[in-house]
């Protein structure tokens, strides 16, 4: 077992005749990851790669070929109807890589999919791979390995230097799942970390999180009172400066709570072993499974 | 995209929120002239990104026309917060009977619109909300529905005894979230929201922020940018299509993604170094962008040391490579890069790299303790 894919994931790609929807399909087919579909409007009929069946609609898409799961790599200005379509068309996993949406299309979109009982992942988001078995986004897969650590990351670059660590240093990975770096996104910490604490296959849990909104301290909430599992957590933005203010608002709704030093005590208030730079994640995981 | 006062009344007046006549100038004598027009007392207002504009002497009263003419020839040129102010506002000094304040922002916890009122408003409402919270109001919307009638009267009249009051602000909260799905903003607020003493509810003063995920859909909002009111650092960052904060360090710093640019600034910290800025070169990276991001930081003369951190993903390091050549071609450097890259086409990236005579790292920490190194021979 793995996290939220696996090897009956069934993929179909919203955009798959586009620059990085093309390059980015060859690299999970490569990986092994059944790429069932692709969906391009205009473009229905043609064959992906002579392999992938592409359609005009998701609907369409899902009926012919039984797809499951979806990644989307549409422009921004589309990537809200593209969610809306997938989750329409009764697809249960979507995953959204593209990165630029506006936030008010979210208020919309995340209604929509919680209604039909959809999980989204992203958007702005790296996308998921369970090690050897499935790669659905952009997580570089030469940079894995099979394994019994569970990572979940707002992040996209900063997870794969996390991988990296782990990986040379014969950690492998159960699933690595980049939640996305936006104010608003489908997938929260504490939903991954409720996966992975069910999930029989992984041992411990790196959480990669960074400045501004609360999630990593209602994170660290749950791992205090929910999670037997031990977890290791990183926070990027230590030196950041702070944020733009936005207005009266932003202080009025927030206080002072996105900063690094208030998330990392936090994660230590909750029994999470706190990294102080990536390099930190082996020697803390060993100590934590010793 | 922050808009100024001036541009955020006039789109409250847009879709039908009363505000007081005014008029935005940019020299004296218009000043003088619109103080004419209006007619007695005017309050002169400086239009700049920057909070605390009263305090800065930024915000002056003025009883006659001469007046209003000498206190817009002080604040036109002055520097508030490092900004110089190029335009003021001229508007009638309002009589005031009461000062609320209304806001709505996207808030991430609730994932939803939320609007906040309360009837202490002014310009201490972050006291407010510090010191007495049950003074503030707050509702989350749910956008399927929008901002109910019953809600907004609910929140009308926990600012206004008065049921007209109350009706005339429900009303404009309820053209307040309009605005904020119309416009695309992240941010809308108005304070204060004031009474006048003949009874009338107006918006004396507005701010909005508006998504700049949105300008693409809205072309007349995003020819309202200012680029006189922002870094010219930092507005040629955003044209090449990077995100650039400066900072006050001497460790440049090229990296991709917010999350491992931040990463980077901290383990440049924590090897005794200081980063110069923050500079995300994003992902699906082409040559000419890494071109431009280093002619950015090579042109802030503090920075004695460049580092290129890349963990190839969507970006292909041999982009990333051939943009670092191309660069060094055009302009040479003046202060030592040190390059990490890995990942997506690292081996090309490392050929290209090294033909031109360019010596590439795959670790992290090794890359960043040489970076602090070279940055303080």
């Amino acid at each position: 077992m793995s996290v939220f894919i696996d090897r009956g994931t069934r993929l179909l790609v919203q955009g798959i005749t586009g620059r990085d929807g093309s390059f980015h399909t060859k690299q999970m087919m490569a990986y092994g990851t059944q790429v069932v579909a692709g969906v391009t409007p205009g473009k229905g009929g043609q064959r992906f790669e002579q392999a992938v069946p592409v359609f005009d609609t998701v609907a369409e898409a899902v009926r012919e070929t039984a797809a499951n799961t979806s990644v989307i790599y549409v422009p921004a200005t589309v990537a809200a109807s593209a969610i809306f379509e997938a989750a329409d068309a009764g697809l249960q996993l979507i995953v959204c890589i593209t990165e630029g949406i506006p936030v008010l299309d979210l208020t919309r979109v995340l209604p929509f999919v919680r209604d039909r009982g959809v999980r989204l992942i992203g958007p702005n988001c790296p996308g998921l791979i369970a090690p050897g078995k499935s790669k659905v986004g952009i997580i570089p897969g030469s940079i894995c390995q099979p394994g019994r650590i569970g990572i979940v990351s707002r992040s996209g670059t900063l997870t794969y230097e996390i991988i990296h660590q782990l990986s040379t240093q014969q950690l492998g990975q159960s699933t690595c799942v980049g939640i996305g770096g936006d104010p608003l996104i489908g997938t929260s910490f504490v939903d991954c970390l409720a996966a992975f604490e069910a999930d029989p296959e992984t041992d411990a849990v790196v959480v990669i999180g960074e400045i501004g909104g609360t999630d990593e301290q209602l994170a660290a909430e749950f791992v205090r009172a929910q999670m037997t599992k031990p977890v290791v957590g990183f926070i990027a933005g230590q030196t950041a400066p702070p944020g733009r203010r936005m207005g009266h608002a932003g202080a009025i709704i927030s206080g002072s709570s996105g900063t690094a030093a208030e998330k990392m005590q936090a994660f230590e208030r909750a029994g999470i072993a706190v990294m102080r730079r990536p390099a930190d994640v082996v020697p803390l995981l060993r100590e934590r499974l010793a | 995209m922050n808009l100024h006062e001036y541009q955020a009344r006039e789109l409250l007046r847009q879709h039908g929120i009363p505000v007081p006549d005014a008029e935005v100038v940019e020299t004296a004598e218009r000043a003088r002239a619109v103080a004419e027009r209006l007619g007695g007392r005017v309050v002169i207002k400086a239009q700049v990104h920057a909070g605390g504009r009263g305090k800065a002497g930024g915000v002056k009263l003025a009883a006659t026309p001469a007046e209003t003419a000498s206190h817009a020839a002080n604040i036109l040129g002055m520097t508030i917060k490092g900004l110089t102010v190029h335009r003021v506002l001229v508007a009638p000094a309002a009589d005031i009977a009461s000062e609320s304040y209304v806001g709505i922002i996207v808030d991430r916890l609730s994932q939803r619109p939320v609007l906040m009122v309360s009837p202490a408003g002014g310009i201490d409402i972050e006291e407010v909300a510090a010191t007495t919270p049950e003074k503030i109001h707050r509702l989350a919307i749910d956008p399927r529905y929008g901002l109910l009638p019953h809600q907004a009267l609910g929140l009308g009249l926990a600012l206004y005894r008065e049921v007209a009051q109350a009706r005339a602000a429900a009303e404009i909260m309820q053209k307040l979230y309009g605005t904020v799905y119309a416009v695309g903003a992240s941010l809308a607020e108005i304070n204060p929201l004031v009474t006048t003493p003949d009874g009338r509810v107006v918006a004396l003063d507005a701010k909005i922020v508006v998504d700049d995920n949105e300008l693409e859909r809205h072309p007349e909002i995003a020819a309202l940018r200012d680029p006189t009111a922002e870094a010219p650092a930092e507005v040629t960052a955003r044209q090449a299509g990077l995100t650039f904060i400066k900072l006050d360090g001497s460790v440049g710093c090229c990296v991709n993604g917010a999350g491992l640019a931040m990463a980077t600034m901290d383990l440049v910290k924590y090897y005794g170094g200081e980063p110069a800025n923050f500079l995300d070169i994003g992902g699906s990276s082409n040559p000419q962008k890494v071109v431009d991001a280093l002619k950015i930081i090579t042109a802030d003369p503090s920075v004695r040391a460049i580092l290129f951190n890349i963990f190839g993903g969507i970006t292909r390091c041999d982009d990333v490579a051939n943009g670092i050549v191309q660069a060094t071609r055009q302009f040479p450097l003046r202060v030592p890069l040190v390059i990490r890259l890995t990942g997506t086409n690292e081996a090309v990236a490392v050929q290209i790299l090294t033909q031109a005579g360019f010596a590439a790292l795959t670790d992290m920490d090794d890359a960043v303790r040489q970076a602090v190194a070279r940055a303080r021979a």
